[in-house]
């Protein structure tokens, strides 16, 4: 047999209250051990306080090609940004 | 270096004008020091290339782990064999991160070991020489890992995303290793004229083979002309050679150490050391498979990779077996 562990992605949740991050991957049997296997490849100076790992098989990502038709129709909304309105000086801090 | 003589099937560095229009905007991007990512277009040279380079850069990671894990069970205290045993556990951890690294371009994990224990790909020159004291566990720190910094500094600003993203977790261990590495010379060099000998023997034997990691000058090399242009290399062989002398001899004045080179001085106009020529003809031997340990290395690599088949396999099934439990379908 010998066939390849899958590959798995990991995420780490840092010790200051964030979002879970992608740090990287690697292969494991299974869930279980790909836990481990992150623990040990990933947060051997206290780097996180939580794992999550992902068959990367099962994530589905948008393709380089569509940057343009994704992302192109925030370009226009400026006024999205606080900095698009003038508040006069003698309001003070908004 | 981790990685040495990287070909990259250039036969000269194409100018802007003559690449044809993806290129040129890939080549542009680069320029502009963007990084580019796994699944964008890259030219396929660029994409053969980093495969050599990051796998033989992760080879040399684990094969790196051989001549210091000599030292794990003879360390001379508890101490120094917990910091041991994470030092090397450290280097099976960028190991993995930079294979992670290589199959972002489409090779996979057992087709790079494969490589590895056929002797197709390449691992540093360093990794075949043998230690001999625990000094030696001393001066691999200290020169070697202090050798590696070097070049994987920059690195971390290179082109491609996932190799920069692993030398920055890399770089953000390794001085923990020179330090080691240094900490174990400075008692040595305290300790008693016996200890303070088995220091400058590990010297005497690390500096040459330490200098030649950098690889022979690559003014004229068209593959470093070409990586460069890729932002998959910075310095020039030579220039990453003078930083490094320059850095280490102020170190070894430290310990009390004499550096083995008759011709090492202190060239004010220049503002670094004059030093000698390494040995090339050793170096060479040492890549083509000649080095003290090239075989021992190899045959210790294939057999983990062999004698671990029926655990790594019973591990699979084990998976399967309980995935097929927890279905209802199969439960019914």
């Amino acid at each position: 047999m010998t066939s390849e562990w899958p590959l798995w992605e990991v995420f780490i949740r840092g010790q200051h209250g964030l979002n879970h991050r992608h740090v990287g991957s690697l292969h494991a049997p299974d869930a279980k051990m790909a836990i481990h296997n992150a623990r040990d490849v990933y947060t051997r100076r206290n780097e996180g306080v939580s794992i999550w790992v992902v068959r990367s098989s099962d994530v589905v990502a948008s393709a380089p090609s569509d940057k343009g038709p994704l992302f192109d129709p925030a370009n226009s909304k400026v006024y999205r940004h606080p900095t698009f309105f003038d508040v006069p000086d003698e309001v003070g801090h908004m | 270096m981790y990685a040495q003589m990287v070909k990259t099937d250039a036969a000269r560095v194409k100018s802007l004008d003559e690449m044809e229009p993806q290129e040129r905007a890939f080549q542009e991007r680069i320029d502009a020091g963007q990084k580019i990512e796994p699944k964008e277009w890259m030219p396929e040279a660029y994409r053969k290339t980093l495969i050599r380079q990051i796998s033989q850069h992760a080879h040399s990671e684990i094969v790196g782990q051989l001549p210091e894990g000599n030292w794990i069970t003879r360390a001379p205290t508890l101490e120094r064999k917990a910091i041991l045993l994470a030092k090397v556990q450290d280097e099976a951890g960028h190991g993995l991160y930079l294979y992670c690294a290589a199959e972002t371009l489409g090779i996979s994990r057992d087709e790079m070991y494969g490589q590895l224990h056929s002797g197709k790909a390449k691992y540093s020159s360093i990794f075949n020489y043998p230690t001999l004291t625990w000094a030696d566990i001393g001066a691999i720190g200290w020169l070697v890992d202090g050798a590696a910094i070097m070049n994987q500094v920059p690195l971390q600003r290179c082109s491609y995303g996932p190799y920069a993203r692993a030398m920055v977790r890399i770089c953000k261990e390794e001085s923990f290793h020179q330090r080691q590495g240094f900490d174990i010379l400075t008692v040595l060099c305290k300790g008693t004229p016996e200890q303070k000998a088995m220091a400058q023997d590990a010297l005497n034997r690390w500096w040459w083979p330490s200098l030649m990691m950098f690889g022979p000058s690559d003014d004229a090399s068209v593959h470093s002309a070409q990586s460069m242009a890729w932002n998959i290399k910075q310095d020039s062989n030579d220039e990453l050679r003078q930083k490094f002398v320059d850095q280490t001899v102020p170190q070894a004045r430290f310990l009390g150490l004499t550096v083995p080179d008759p011709d090492l001085k202190w060239n004010e106009e220049k503002g670094g050391h004059d030093f000698g020529e390494p040995d090339w003809t050793e170096f060479f031997e040492v890549i083509a498979g000649n080095g003290p340990c090239n075989r021992e290395r190899l045959e210790a690599r294939r057999k983990a990779w062999d004698d671990g088949a029926w655990f790594r396999d019973a591990l699979t099934v084990h998976a399967e077996k309980h995935a097929v439990r927890k279905t209802p379908a199969a439960a019914a």
